[in-house]
């Protein structure tokens, strides 16, 4: 706010006494601030059209009749609505399968996750135990190793076990994350001592106090994790890439993939293809955003 | 720090029993303690630390086909240091990593002072900028593919629309590498703007009152208030952005496959080709063996930071 006061501005002021200068200071501060507000909103809508447009495109194409999109021309919108694209896409690859292998995979990678991140967490929280720090910082070193580092390793390991090509061989590494465990334990961390010990006095054992008396309180964070971990899965692409093998075991990702390597790629197809993909976790986002959010923050907190 | 509480705590509530029985107390919840870390523990020695050392040993060794693996030395080291590929794809890991994080850093805090402030719909927007963040890789990538597409891609005939030329975004390698960078700013900019929101609300009003008095102008207050105050989230994405941008694999397999030429090959999907395409496992193990020390260096560098962050607080 530029506090440039005009010679004008200064004898109404004189003339207006202390009160009025207030009015008059007041007035223009929420003039200014008015157009401040216009300003920015303009802005943020600017930015947010921006950021919306790419998604709204994936809509245009999905629907569009094939090849539209790439035709000379400037348009926004499809000619006609059509769904030949769902059609094709349905009929040519095995949509529902790939769909369910990855509700399937997503399913047991969170529920495994979340099991296990939430008793780790407990414990690194407030379980005393040897060895325990360094686990943890064994953990916290190791969380950030992208499977790109390791993948090959990784994968004579899952084809010795004999999973590879299979879901397991997509779930089990898929569950060995530490990124959980950090925030499990912060939640931890922050339920009052008195909650605990009172259960103790009262003869629980420490598995009974975490179940009956700790989960209770964690139903925010079990909804974060089982939400992140979700969406992570589900979006997964280089591990699954690697680990599968048959189209009929393919999660949508890599369907995706598979649809974009064909000799002609149907763009139309895979827009089709990619909404189906995208459409659970954008609802799902839309219903829970307070979780998913403070998930992305909590994870920038620590 | 919670080490310490915690002992504390076991310190205050035992005191007057025998040693022996605290001894049995004490290794009793040794033993449920690490039973809770047990099936997080199994998983994670089987499907990390183990990788992590045989990814060690292979990047020793060379495959030729079917045989058994060959014990080389240094040999798959030697040949990334000769490489041209390799370094091409450093650089260029280097490139995209400059060219997305400033970009990242500067449009997450932009927007989430405006979201900060009193603007209307503000939950819409926020909900618009984070949305993204839910958008697969694979997705975006693919949507990408086709705004950007050569020849009658959207971008391209607005370009011309305006009175441009279309750009090469498939056939030169700037442009390859600008259009995967715009798509991975999309992709980030909404944990950008979460992080720093979360910051900027630990900001007390006070302080922007105290620099309004002493006649600080919008612009001064952000430059002396805000950006020293968010420094923390500031460091914070500075180590994850380039973190994530080290990392970047489903964009750029998608969108390029790391063409045309190498131009977009970074170390993440030259690891892949070298592991998977061309089939020389020792080699690419030896580059996970790169990214791998890389990465540690990055998560020291942050866990450093957060701690000496906790200490002061």
């Amino acid at each position: 706010m530029a506090q440039t006061t005009s010679v004008l501005e200064i004898a109404d002021a004189e003339l207006l006494g202390p009160r009025g200068a207030a009015r008059v200071q007041r007035r223009r501060r929420y003039s200014s601030e008015r157009k401040g507000i216009v300003w920015r909103t303009i802005l943020v809508a600017l930015v947010a059209l921006i950021v919306v447009f790419p998604l709204y495109w994936m809509l245009v194409v999905a629907f569009s009749p094939r090849g539209e999109v790439f035709e000379p021309g400037l348009r926004l919108w499809p000619s006609t609505l059509t769904l030949e694209n769902f059609a094709k896409v349905f009929d040519r690859v095995p949509v529902l399968d790939w769909f369910g292998n990855s509700v399937v995979i997503g399913a047991f990678v969170t529920a495994l996750t979340v099991i296990v991140n939430l008793l780790a967490g407990y414990a690194f929280a407030r379980l005393r135990f040897r060895g325990r720090n360094g686990i943890f910082l064994l953990g916290l070193a190791t969380m950030m190793i992208p499977v790109q580092a390791i993948m090959v390793a990784q994968f004579k390991l899952v084809s010795g076990l004999g999973i590879y090509g299979s879901y397991w061989g997509v779930i089990l590494p898929g569950a060995a994350a530490a990124f959980g465990i950090f925030l499990a334990r912060q939640f931890f961390l922050s339920i009052p001592d008195e909650v605990i010990e009172a259960a103790r006095i009262d003869g629980a054992g420490q598995l009974r106090i975490f179940l009956q008396v700790v989960l209770p309180l964690c139903k925010p964070l079990i909804a974060v994790l089982t939400l992140l971990t979700l969406l992570g899965s589900w979006n997964d692409f280089a591990w699954p890439l690697i680990a599968l093998k048959d189209n009929e075991l393919f999660t949508l990702p890599i369907g995706l993939l598979y649809l974009k390597n064909q000799t002609s790629p149907d763009y139309n197809a895979i827009m089709a293809l990619s909404l189906i993909a995208v459409l659970p976790m954008v609802l799902l986002f839309v219903f829970f955003q307070r979780y998913f959010v403070q998930g992305f923050a909590r994870s920038g907190i620590k | 720090m919670t080490a310490l509480t915690a002992r504390g705590r076991e310190r205050a509530s035992a005191s007057p029993r025998p040693r022996a029985a605290r001894r049995a107390a004490r290794f009793k919840e040794s033993l449920v303690g690490w039973g809770f870390v047990a099936p997080n523990l199994v998983l994670m020695s089987l499907f990390l630390f183990i990788p992590i050392v045989w990814a060690l040993i292979l990047s020793f060794q060379e495959t030729k086909g079917f045989g058994d693996p060959e014990w080389v030395g240094a040999a798959n080291y030697a040949k990334l240091l000769a490489d041209p590929v390799f370094w091409q794809s450093l650089a260029n890991t280097l490139v995209f990593t400059v060219a997305t994080v400033p970009i990242e850093l500067a449009g997450g805090l932009g927007l989430a002072v405006l979201l900060n402030s009193v603007i209307p719909a503000r939950g819409l927007f926020r909900t618009i900028i984070v949305l993204p963040m839910v958008i697969s890789g694979v997705a975006s990538g693919m949507i990408a593919v086709i705004l950007f597409y050569e020849s009658n891609g959207l971008v391209n005939k607005v370009l011309q629309a305006l009175g441009l030329d279309a750009i090469g975004w498939q056939s030169q390698g700037t442009p390859a590498m600008v259009s995967v960078v715009i798509a991975a700013i999309w992709l980030r900019l909404g944990f950008n703007m979460i992080i720093y929101l979360a910051g900027l609300q630990s900001i007390s009003p006070e302080l922007y009152e105290a620099a309004r008095i002493d006649g600080a102008s919008k612009w001064q207050q952000f430059r002396s208030v805000t950006v020293p105050l968010v420094g923390p989230s500031t460091f914070f994405l500075l180590i994850m952005n380039v973190i994530a941008s080290f990392q970047v694999f489903d964009l750029i397999f998608v969108m390029t496959g790391g063409g045309p030429g190498n131009a977009t090959s970074v170390l993440v999907t030259y690891a892949y080709r070298n592991g998977f395409q061309i089939r020389e496992q020792g080699y690419g193990a030896a580059i996970g063996i790169v990214i791998l020390l890389i990465t540690l260096v990055f998560t020291f560098i942050q866990w450093k930071t957060n701690r000496t962050r906790d200490l002061v607080e």
